[in-house]
């Protein structure tokens, strides 16, 4: 099961919520240094399988691994290896920018030196040197997720999961942000995002599609372009999701 | 140990960070110790009373001035009628009516029995019982005097009781109060603070960052915990400070014992706060909850009304109450000048409790949900 190169598997992870299925029999991997993508509609079912890999959410069945690492069994080992960058935003508003490099940072175990460096590095990087001392409630939005992306990879982590991280900023910050997440990537760190930005699909080495709990496609964008017989990545979401809803009429 | 560290210091920033707080922290004890103790009382002064006054003689105004000069009782009105008093008793003008008959001074002087009458307001019946009390009390120092003074006959066999008030010997109500007062000030900021805290960070989403953290289960609880540990501590010495201050209150117990007590108390209140941030979701449950417990622990708790005087039932409930057992220990460390030995059962409770409260917080608190 942990052979070496893979980052992520999963062979029929399910959760269950009493009678509803929101995660039905999903199987997929990731390979190490990948961009997978994770796409699906609103309520498809993507955030609930994130949590179940980063061991937020105990899985009904099914089995996967992270980092090579138990689902079931070794979710603490499995937080050393991985960061997270939620939907919903997750730094305290009310600490510095500069703080909550520091509390990230020291949760994480990183020593004192190692913190004080990587603060230079990360607002040098960010170019926000200048908001060092300011809340972060005083950042526009674009700026916090930068920064809440790079303090979510500031450990250092093998895998790096992203759950709608682009969600109501503008073209350029989102293109600005996937210039780190491929910077994060080119060092080697596997990067499993989740999106409703097709676009941003293209940007990644493989995608898979979720309809209503199970994978309705998984390839590379172009490969899903051709078996589909679409011109964009638009095109395939619109076709894998809407025969399903036709079937249910 | 390190993560704890980082927990703290975050902790601390946001507290002191947050302008609601600074406020809270000097002013609660400093209002509260002033508007309850001086508010809050017991004694029962300046009873208003309508005098109806029907002998008009040398003795019955000698009884009259007994009354209007003692600290109690204030004379608002006078009549010659029943109706009329009865007529303030229902406005609530006057609390007791003092009706002397016609033919008061004469019984007195021929040595037969006397009368007078009082009619009190009993809806309150504890004021209602210490009015009666005062008011027996001044009619017998009245008594005595007459006797000595007019009777021919050398004085009959009485016994003489004589008071000793130990502890609080000048019945000062300040000193009784403020040790309670002092626990509800503790209890409020401990319960209040650490329950809005964790579910603060569930509701904005921050937990779920730290849930993917490998934070451990004991460094979030202690890391949660000790800066509130912390600042209900510094709140009972700055409160301590205050009551010293204006009301001179004695401290006869070692602070030592104040403070240690302190410690456990506060662990158990915060164990509370937090077992109860862990099985709610908004901070206005969790305030719900908190205010719930809050209200029946001080009610049963023995700081406005005497545990003595409840029912057995309820009695018997003040065993799970942590703020009935602080502020028996207080009063007695404080007043009594007790040692650790004389509040060893409130210790031991306290202690069992506070250890119930940390393993159910910690059991409680789930980084992974099912």
């Amino acid at each position: 099961m942990n052979e070496p190169g893979y980052a992520i598997r999963a062979e029929q992870l399910t959760k269950r919520f009493g009678d509803f299925i929101a995660v039905n029999e999903i199987t997929f991997d990731v390979k190490q240094g990948e961009i997978y993508g994770f796409l699906g509609a609103n309520g498809a079912g993507k955030t609930t399988a994130i949590r179940m890999l980063i061991g937020l959410l105990s899985p009904s069945s099914g089995i996967a691994t992270v980092a090579g690492f138990d689902v079931y069994k070794e979710t603490e080992n499995i937080k050393r290896n991985i960061g997270y960058m939620s939907q919903r935003f997750s730094l305290y508003e009310d600490l510095t920018v500069k703080e909550n490099i520091r509390f990230y940072g020291g949760v994480y175990g990183l020593s004192s030196s190692e913190i004080r460096d990587k603060t230079d590095f990360l607002l040098k990087k960010l170019e926000l040197e200048h908001a060092r001392n300011m809340l972060i409630s005083s950042l526009p939005l674009g700026w916090k997720q930068k920064l809440a992306f790079s303090i979510a990879v500031i450990h250092d982590p093998k895998i790096v999961f992203l759950d709608e991280p682009t969600g109501g900023v503008d073209p350029i910050t989102r293109r600005q942000f996937w210039n780190l997440i491929y910077e994060a990537s080119s060092k080697g760190v596997t990067v499993f995002v989740t999106t409703h930005y097709m676009d941003e699909s293209e940007y990644c080495d493989r995608v898979s599609i979720m309809v209503d709990g199970r994978i309705a496609a998984l390839d590379t964008p172009r490969g899903l372009k051709r078996i589909f017989h679409a011109s964009s990545m638009d095109e395939v979401f619109l076709k894998l999701a809407r025969p399903e809803k036709v079937g249910d009429i | 140990m390190r993560t704890i560290r980082f927990l703290i210091q975050k902790e601390f920033i946001q507290i002191f960070r947050n302008k609601g707080m600074l406020p809270i922290i000097f002013g609660m004890p400093i209002i509260q110790l002033l508007i309850l103790t001086n508010a809050a009382t017991f004694d029962l002064r300046n009873v208003q009373f309508h005098l109806i006054d029907r002998d008009q003689t040398t003795t019955s105004r000698k009884l009259v001035e007994k009354f209007t000069s003692s600290e109690y009782f204030i004379p608002v009105a006078q009549s010659f009628s029943d109706e009329k008093g009865e007529e303030n008793l229902k406005s609530n003008r006057a609390r007791m009516v003092l009706n002397i008959p016609g033919n008061f001074e004469k019984e007195v002087l021929s040595n037969k029995v006397s009368h007078i009458q009082f009619i009190i307001n009993a809806e309150d019946g504890n004021a209602a019982g210490l009015t009666q009390t005062y008011a027996s009390n001044i009619v017998h120092a009245f008594a005595m005097e007459y006797q000595s003074v007019w009777s021919s006959v050398d004085n009959p066999k009485q016994i003489k009781i004589d008071y000793s008030f130990w502890y609080n010997p000048e019945l000062n109500y300040e000193t009784y109060m403020i040790p309670g007062i002092l626990v509800a000030l503790v209890s409020m900021i401990g319960l209040f603070l650490s329950g809005m805290n964790i579910v603060r960070e569930k509701e904005i989403g921050t937990i779920e960052q730290l849930n993917v953290t490998p934070i451990k289960k004991h460094e979030f609880i202690i890391g949660k915990l000790l800066p509130f540990w912390l600042l209900g501590l510094f709140i009972l010495g700055f409160g301590l400070f205050v009551a010293k201050l204006i009301f001179n209150i004695p401290i006869m117990g070692s602070l030592w014992l104040i403070f240690g007590t302190a410690a456990v108390y506060l662990i158990v209140v915060l164990g509370i706060g937090l077992f109860i941030s862990t099985v709610t979701d908004t901070q206005q449950q969790a305030m719900f909850i908190a205010w719930f417990f809050m209200v029946i622990f001080m009610l049963l708790g023995g700081l406005f009304t005497p545990i003595e005087s409840m029912p057995s039932w309820a009695q018997n409930l003040t065993v799970v109450n942590p703020i009935a057992h602080y502020i028996q220990m207080m009063r007695g460390i404080l007043i009594k000048g007790a040692v650790i030995g004389d509040i060893s059962f409130q210790v031991i409770v306290l202690s069992l409790y506070s250890i119930i409260m940390l393993t159910l917080s910690v059991l409680r608190y789930r980084k992974v949900n099912d």
